[in-house]
């Protein structure tokens, strides 16, 4: 059976006009992503891996190329239908977090349900986001505000927010960067998690055994693919921190 | 998105920096607070001259004697001695929409009754004057016309002659010597209070004009005829058939000034409010400056704002927030600021002028109709002066807003 791709790009270009250069940032890269995936993008910087993923995630629309995110034509859409995009079919997980300060964990996973152009009611964004906390197992945390949680914790929050509103697809951008190795595991397993429930997920990374634990990795060099290949030897998140502890047992790091 | 949201948005916005929403208020609670107490403290005074005004009567005409706004000696209000009892009689006879006439004389006279005596205004009119001046009796009543004809002597007293000269005893019936002229007193006046020109009128006898000019005042001339015209709309033509009535009295050529001068209550009214209309624009002005001040503080604050909350900005919009949810959430932050801060101005512009009121006992007055004004204008103020910001914050590039350190 022929299912259709989440995202499809095709042909796709992005000429950025500074200056007296234009910058050819993205070169012809045409990609197809089947529902269920969970695929790494890398490249070094400069390789047009943000460009590119700033326009799957719809922050950003081609020059040239045509992008098909569920089956919509979005590279065509305004400021406004990008937003609603935005909203209704990508999650959003960032490097930096990138949570409201100040804002209980619960608002925070809130937040995307405020700007949902179909009424939500707030006895249901509250059921909502209680729930997206618990997939990540922060349930017990909802009222904690940021700066009480640990970096792995915000992270599984911005994730529990990217979850709230359904989407089609959540994209990560360096989700691990500002996370120690044990970490930055341990959000692997959550991505894990959610992929083995149906979830697409996009990542972008620099580090390889991060991208590990994807099934798919795209590499990208001056704008253009270079490889594009399943993961072999796919590393399992629960298994690598069973590992870990033990080896920190041995040492006495933890008991 | 729902406006509740929004709103508990904002709140948590302004919360987060308490110190600087109240510093960010403060522009707006002043502005607001100090056009509330001038409009209370205005409108006071004007509310006062109106009263004043109300006191002369209902559609009064003043003429007096000798022309005071032309050229020539300068004597005094109706010292001129060109008025008569013929120009008065002619007025009556003649004039149509004339309900009352009542000639006035006036001097000054030494007062006694028992052991008391004072000093007084003493004023011939008619037995209809308390009418014209819509002045009623605390006791007792008007002498009759019968007692025009025959001047007899029977006074109208004012509320500070009878408590001079009779403390707290019942004048009605007793005897007043007016320049040793033993008067009865036949009633005693409601208060009026200060006049215009802040004399007491309370501090006054009347009498028929007749027994003022034969019994203790002499002359022959009159100082004032008070008119009351049957209406309002009857004022202007009134005043214009008396100016040409009493040029002919007096065979006045044309060209030649009149040698009277005629007011109409409307006039005079104007006149006495001229001062609070100058005070009134100039209230105008400061509020607008204090507005525009208090509205300059809070976009200041608001671009701050905008540029330390790129991220924040990013981040919605990241989710799917559109340019306008950021437009409404920053205006809505504006609005609400400048709103509180307008209502703790008012509150504020009340307190200080009841302040006002308590340690001058200048009459103030605060007009329902300002406060809401004042809450209108302080969102006015809101809406644009968030306008700026709130719309530079919805132009941001998100990806730009995500990166911003």
């Amino acid at each position: 059976m022929q299912t259709n791709p989440v995202i499809k790009l095709a042909e796709i270009h992005k000429v950025y006009h500074t200056g007296e250069v234009d910058v050819h940032a993205v070169r012809g890269v045409s990609l197809d992503i089947l529902p269920g995936e969970f695929v790494a993008i890398m490249g070094s910087s400069g390789s047009g891996k943000s460009t590119l993923m700033n326009m799957i995630g719809c922050l950003d629309r081609p020059t040239r190329g045509t992008y098909l995110l569920d089956g919509i034509d979005v590279s065509t859409l305004n400021r406004d239908a990008l937003a609603d995009v935005r909203n209704e079919k990508i999650g959003f997980v960032f490097q930096g977090f990138n949570l409201l300060s100040r804002t209980s964990a619960l608002e925070n996973v809130e937040m995307p349900m405020l700007y949902n152009r179909s009424h939500i009611s707030a006895h249901e964004q509250n059921e909502r986001a209680q729930g997206a906390l618990e997939l990540v197992g922060l349930g017990e945390r909802a009222d904690h505000h940021p700066n009480q949680l640990s970096g792995g914790q915000q992270q599984r929050v911005a994730i529990a927010r990217a979850l709230v509103n359904r989407p089609s697809l959540i994209l990560a951008d360096e989700p691990t960067g500002n996370l120690d190795s044990q970490t930055s595991i341990e959000i692997m397993g959550v991505f894990q998690k959610l992929n083995d429930q149906g979830i697409t997920i996009i990542m972008v990374t620099h580090e390889l055994d991060i991208a590990r634990y994807t099934k798919r990795t795209v590499v990208l060099r001056d704008g253009k693919i270079v490889t594009d290949e399943a993961v072999r030897e796919r590393l399992v998140a629960e298994t690598e921190l069973r590992h870990l502890r033990e080896a920190q047992q041995a040492i006495n790091l933890s008991t | 998105m729902r406006i509740l949201a929004t709103l508990r948005m904002a709140a948590r916005a302004l919360r987060r920096n308490k110190m600087r929403t109240l510093l960010t208020m403060l522009g707006m609670i002043f502005g607001v607070g100090a056009v509330i107490a001038s409009v209370s403290i205005t409108s006071g005074a004007k509310s006062q001259v109106e009263n004043q005004i109300a006191s002369l009567g209902q559609n009064v005409v003043l003429v007096w004697s000798g022309n005071f706004t032309k050229g020539g000696v300068r004597s005094g209000w109706g010292s001129a001695g060109t008025l008569t009892l013929d120009d008065a009689d002619a007025i009556k006879r003649e004039i149509s929409g004339v309900t009352i006439v009542s000639p006035e004389v006036r001097g000054s006279a030494q007062v006694a009754a028992g052991d008391q005596d004072w000093f007084t205004s003493i004023i011939g009119e008619s037995a209809d004057y308390f009418d014209l001046r819509l002045w009623p009796f605390a006791e007792g009543a008007s002498f009759s016309d019968q007692d025009v004809r025959t001047a007899a002597k029977v006074a109208v007293i004012g509320k500070t002659v009878a408590t001079q000269l009779y403390g707290n005893e019942d004048p009605l019936g007793k005897v007043i010597r007016i320049k040793n002229v033993p008067f009865i007193v036949g009633g005693v006046l409601i208060p009026k209070g200060l006049s215009l020109q802040g004399q007491d009128q309370d501090d006054v006898i009347i009498i028929p004009y007749t027994s003022a000019m034969k019994r203790v005042l002499g002359g022959t001339t009159l100082r004032t005829i008070n008119i009351q015209a049957a209406s309002q709309e009857m004022l202007a033509p009134v005043e214009q058939q008396i100016t040409d009535l009493l040029r002919q009295q007096h065979r006045i050529t044309p060209g030649k000034d009149d040698d009277f001068t005629i007011r109409t209550q409307d006039e005079i009214a104007n006149a006495a409010t001229s001062t609070a209309r100058i005070m009134s624009v100039l209230l105008g002005v400061v509020a607008s400056v204090a507005l525009v001040i208090g509205g300059i503080g809070i976009m200041n604050i608001m671009l701050v704002s905008v540029t330390e909350r790129t991220r924040e900005i990013g981040i919605r919009m990241a989710v799917g927030a559109r340019g306008g949810d950021i437009l409404i959430q920053f205006l809505i932050e504006a609005v609400t600021l400048s709103i509180i801060g307008g209502l703790i101005g008012i509150g504020g512009g009340i307190l200080a002028s009841k302040l006002i009121a308590y340690f001058t006992s200048w009459p103030t007055l605060t007009p329902v109709i300002w406060i809401g004004i004042a809450s209108l204008s302080s969102g006015i103020a809101g809406v644009i002066s968030g306008f700026y910001p709130a719309w530079k914050a919805s132009k941001l590039d998100p990806i730009d807003a995500l990166r911003y350190e």
